[in-house]
């Protein structure tokens, strides 16, 4: 074990190399692009030693940091982590990383492009690291503010609708968290999030306080009918915002069902679980629809995520029906693996499906599909990776993408068959919407001059391929590791949310 | 009348001399060598602060003096050392006003520092004469400030109407406080308080003037349905004096609620909580949806105010120790961030009028990147983003009010916090996103860059590390 505090290095170093660039950017650009780059890959290096230092087999929680932050409130800067939180850390670092050399061209104020996004970086490995509510509750808001500005700064036409949006929607979610949070504070006596998972909660109280967490990161994942503002912001924002909120941002609400939800209010959570389930199968096949309305390509990913987000919700509460069914802990536990896999899986496939439009858009400036046709005949490099990127999307197993969704369908057929059934419409309309994209876009005929003068792939947008490539098949080829990581950890939440937690 | 008496005066007799020096010493001073007025004042300040602060009462130990009229502790010695540090950083960001707009006259200090003695009496009342004494004080140099630019017709008639009004408000207030006096037979607030723990008393007297010394407070306060005279005081003063009313009056309101109906009439509080309820709802609503209308910026700060006072009548409605130090808190907060928000405000004004406008904001993020970002930090603050100060203000708040029992209400007012946010993102969405029209450049003088820097990282510095802070508030309220 290192004795260097290391969920505080991650989360510190982007967050000073982000006042640092912003700081010296104005003055001197030629040093933002290379200190952003030494700092992502320095948290990225810090994650793998993580890795290294993790052990899969323990329920505690490891590299724990605990420091008095407000003595008056009990409240702690405490960190830590288990099998739940690590596989989004080591997403968020890769990420970002790819993000910054994606956005190596942008000319519009640079210094403080950087720094949001390393900014946003710090603060969303404090999201996954918190082991205090309060704490948990500060990084969450937080975000909201380089998100903010990312959009509104870099986005589109219609970023500042977009981005007030995203802002509101996000805020109205949290603030009934933050009143759920103050709740077990007084009830608890402490701001401690494993002491939260202990409190005995009488039901209605338990009812309302599950609401409000579903509320909070209903919006945030996002979950039909709270999920307006995705379409509108993954239009809006630049590529780099695109590639972080589908990643990484739309991961927070699932991990804070994990976290907080599931575990603190069990008996709610397995009340309403019909409401969440419902709700997730109508994303998952009316989602499933509307994106293949779409003929704006962001959009359609855009709901595409919508769609792949409901499978997360889904896996993360059929536990309550599979064991009231047949009482199978192992199949209440796959429900739960697969959302995890499929939330890690996602974050790779739709970042790459929008730095692929974001590569389109920068050299034919139009996210249309009808403004392209035949891109693969001047772009064949481009149309490879498209396809095996949309393929993943629709689950083609080899990929990433049929991991997760597999493992929830087969949990789904331990719950109800129906589930599985609706569940499983998605591997076809999935199918329909993704393959229907590549053609529309890659294939066929030369349509128009534009595309006619497409030149393909940058060394730089084949490292970015590349490496999202290899993640995608590796995963899909031997998710061996991802599961293992947080196999225990999983089963030590499967037992906790099956026991009841009423006084 | 001793010595030690007079000794627990200090800081006020010192602000007293300080304020009538300043008053002689400005006739023989000529206006190019009026900075020395300015040095004079923010001299005083400092040597009140020190006195203030080697003065500071331990925790739980309350003093009395001049016949019981007078009280020294802890809550009011804190609040006064808070008092001088707003109203030097309001000298700093007024003097830089004052000059472009050609107002830069020793009235402006001497009023001032009056204003202050009235606020310091106010906060060390315990006696209702005492504390209607510090009020009049307060009102009457404030109103005469608003008057300040006598050309203006804007600020005439703000003047004229903020008089009226608060007059009214002080008669209201007066004439609860003779009901008390009749129903209770005193005037000291700690008596005032004892016998109503003692049962004693006309309960119908009682209601009646606990209803009056509401309306007062809530008056001065510029609580809702009592708000009228905020938005014209705002708008129509000089932005330097806009800047001084809303940062440490406000402190003053808090002093002048906790000791009336804590000191005075904690015994009443089920009758008082019930009337806060009704004034923090309306003040909440009223003061966030109205400020969405807004196109001036002084308006629209006008009613943010209502709903900040709304937030901080949350903390006090609890009446609990945590709920006061909370109120406590968002009332030290609420002044540092104001005075942020205005000091930029008069940072953008040209020479040849203010920049009221929330359009004179364009592009402010690319004319001067620096005051944009504490603006944006000042903004999120309001809007009581995380990780700012005005977060933790508004949680501590909505903490004390879920341990009264009043869920709904913190659900409600975090509500009307989401729609505070968005007028408040329109400021950040001004400055950020929208390309500049006019190129002048956005500067002030090195005190005034420092200071607002100053206090624009205290935003997020007083967040990142409130434990302090919050510790200090509550031990004016527990000891422990």
């Amino acid at each position: 074990m290192f004795e260097w505090p290391l969920l505080s290095l991650l989360i510190w170093v982007p967050i000073l190399a982000a006042a640092l660039i912003a700081a010296i950017g104005g003055g001197s650009p030629k040093l933002v692009r290379p200190l952003a780059l030494i700092a992502a890959i320095v948290s990225f290096l810090l994650a793998l030693v993580l890795y290294a230092g993790f052990d899969s087999g323990s329920t505690a929680k490891q590299f724990e940091e605990q420091v008095v932050w407000i003595a008056a409130f009990s409240v702690y800067y405490h960190l830590g982590i288990d099998g739940l939180s690590l596989p989004l850390i080591l997403l968020t670092t890769p990420i970002s990383l790819l993000i910054i050399v994606a956005s190596w061209h942008i000319k519009d104020r640079p210094h403080l492009y950087m720094a949001s996004f390393l900014l946003l970086q710090g603060l969303m490995v404090g999201v996954f690291s918190s082991l205090d509510a309060l704490l948990f509750y500060v990084f969450f808001e937080a975000m909201l503010v380089p998100m903010f500005l990312i959009i509104g700064i870099w986005g589109g036409p219609n970023r500042i609708y977009a981005t007030v949006k995203l802002f509101l929607f996000t805020f109205f979610g949290s603030v009934f968290m933050l009143i759920a949070l103050l709740w077990l504070y007084l009830q608890s006596g402490s701001f401690q999030i494993l002491d939260f998972h202990q409190l005995p909660i009488a039901l209605h109280a338990q009812i309302l306080i599950f609401l409000a967490f579903l509320v909070a990161f209903g919006v945030k994942l996002p979950m039909w009918p709270i999920h307006t503002w995705l379409p509108d912001a993954h239009v809006e924002a630049p590529t780099g915002g695109s590639v972080v909120l589908a990643a990484i941002m739309l991961k927070i609400g699932g991990y804070g069902l994990v976290r907080f939800a599931l575990p603190i209010t069990p008996d709610a959570a397995a009340a309403l679980d019909w409401l969440v389930i419902g709700l997730s199968l109508v994303a998952i096949a009316y989602i499933g629809f509307v994106a293949l309305a779409q003929s704006d390509m962001k959009k359609l990913i855009a709901y595409s995520s919508i769609a792949h987000m409901g499978f997360v919700t889904l896996g993360l509460f059929l536990a309550f029906a599979i064991t009231r069914n047949t009482d199978n802990i192992v199949g209440a536990g796959l429900g739960v693996t697969g959302a995890m896999v499929q939330m890690i899986s996602h974050a790779f496939v739709s970042g790459a499906m929008f730095l692929i439009i974001g590569m389109l858009y920068d050299r034919v400036h139009s996210r249309d599909m009808a403004s392209y046709g035949g891109v693969a005949n001047t772009m064949p490099w481009l149309g490879m990776f498209a396809v095996l990127f949309f393929m993943a999307n629709a689950g083609l197993p080899g990929t990433s993408g049929f991991v997760g969704e597999f493992m929830v369908i087969m949990a789904a057929f331990h719950a109800n068959f129906w589930f599985a059934f609706v569940a499983a419409s998605s591997l076809l309309l999935g199918a329909a919407y993704s393959l229907w994209l590549v053609r529309r876009v890659f294939y066929g005929e030369v349509a128009n001059n534009a595309v006619a003068g497409l030149k393909d792939l940058s060394p730089r947008e084949w490292f970015l391929m590349i490496t999202l490539a290899v993640f995608v098949l590796a995963i899909g080829i031997w998710p061996y590791p991802l599961i293992e990581m947080m196999e225990v950890s999983v089963g030590h939440l499967v037992e906790h949310i099956m026991v009841s937690k009423l006084p | 009348m001793t010595l030690t008496e007079l000794q627990l005066a200090l800081p006020e007799i010192l602000v007293l001399s300080a304020a009538c020096v300043i008053l002689l010493a400005d006739l023989f001073i000529s206006d190019q060598r009026r900075g020395l007025t300015h040095m004079l004042a923010v001299i005083t300040l400092v040597f009140a602060a020190i006195l203030s602060l080697r003065l500071m009462m331990p925790p739980g130990e309350v003093v009395y003096a001049f016949s019981d009229t007078f009280v020294r502790d802890r809550f009011g010695d804190i609040l006064k050392v808070f008092s001088y540090l707003t109203l030097a950083a309001v000298f700093v960001y007024a003097k830089h006003y004052l000059r472009v707009f050609g107002l830069f006259k020793g009235e402006f200090y001497t009023l001032s520092l009056f204003a202050l003695l009235g606020v310091m009496v106010l906060i060390s009342a315990s006696n209702m004469i005492t504390l209607y004494l510090g009020l009049e004080l307060l009102g009457l140099s404030t109103y005469a400030l608003v008057a300040l630019n006598r050309d203006s017709r804007l600020g005439s008639e703000a003047a004229m109407k903020y008089f009226i009004l608060g007059s009214l408000a002080s008669g209201l207030l007066l004439y609860g406080m003779s009901l008390l006096y009749g129903a209770t037979g005193s005037l000291q607030l700690a008596e005032i308080s004892a016998s109503l723990t003692g049962g004693a008393g006309d309960s119908m007297l009682l209601t009646f003037g606990l209803v009056f010394v509401v309306i007062g407070v809530a008056f001065k306060l510029g609580a809702v349905p009592f708000h009228m005279w905020v938005p014209d005081v705002y708008h129509g003063a000089p932005l330097a004096i806009t800047l001084f009313i809303s940062s440490v009056p406000k402190l003053a309101g808090l002093a002048l609620a906790i000791r009336l109906l804590d000191n005075g009439l904690g015994g009443l509080h089920g009758d008082w909580q019930g009337m806060l309820v009704v004034l923090a709802v309306l003040s909440l609503l009223l003061g966030n949806f109205a400020a969405i209308a807004q196109t001036n910026i002084k308006r629209m700060l006008a009613y943010s105010t209502i709903s900040h006072m709304g937030f901080m009548l949350l903390g006090i409605l609890a009446g609990t120790p945590e709920g006061y130090a909370a109120a406590m808190f968002y009332a030290i907060a609420y002044a540092l961030m104001s005075a942020g928000a205005f000091a930029v405000i008069i940072m953008v004004s040209g020479p040849d009028r203010e920049a009221d406008q929330i359009d004179d904001f364009k592009g402010l993020a690319r004319r001067n990147p620096w005051h944009a970002f504490l603006m944006m930090m000042v903004l999120f603050s309001l809007a009581g983003i995380p990780v700012f100060l005005g977060f933790f203000a508004k949680w501590q708040v909505i903490a004390a009010v879920i341990a009264a029992g009043f869920t709904w209400l913190a659900v409600l007012a975090v509500l009307t916090a989401v729609i505070g946010a968005f007028y408040y993102l329109r400021v950040v969405k001004v400055m950020y996103f929208d390309e500049p029209e006019i190129e002048r450049p956005v500067t002030a003088p090195v005190d005034f860059r420092a200071v607002l820097t100053a206090n624009g990282v205290a935003m997020l510095a007083l967040g990142l590390f409130s434990g302090g802070l919050i510790s200090l508030c509550l031990s004016a309220f527990v000891v422990s």
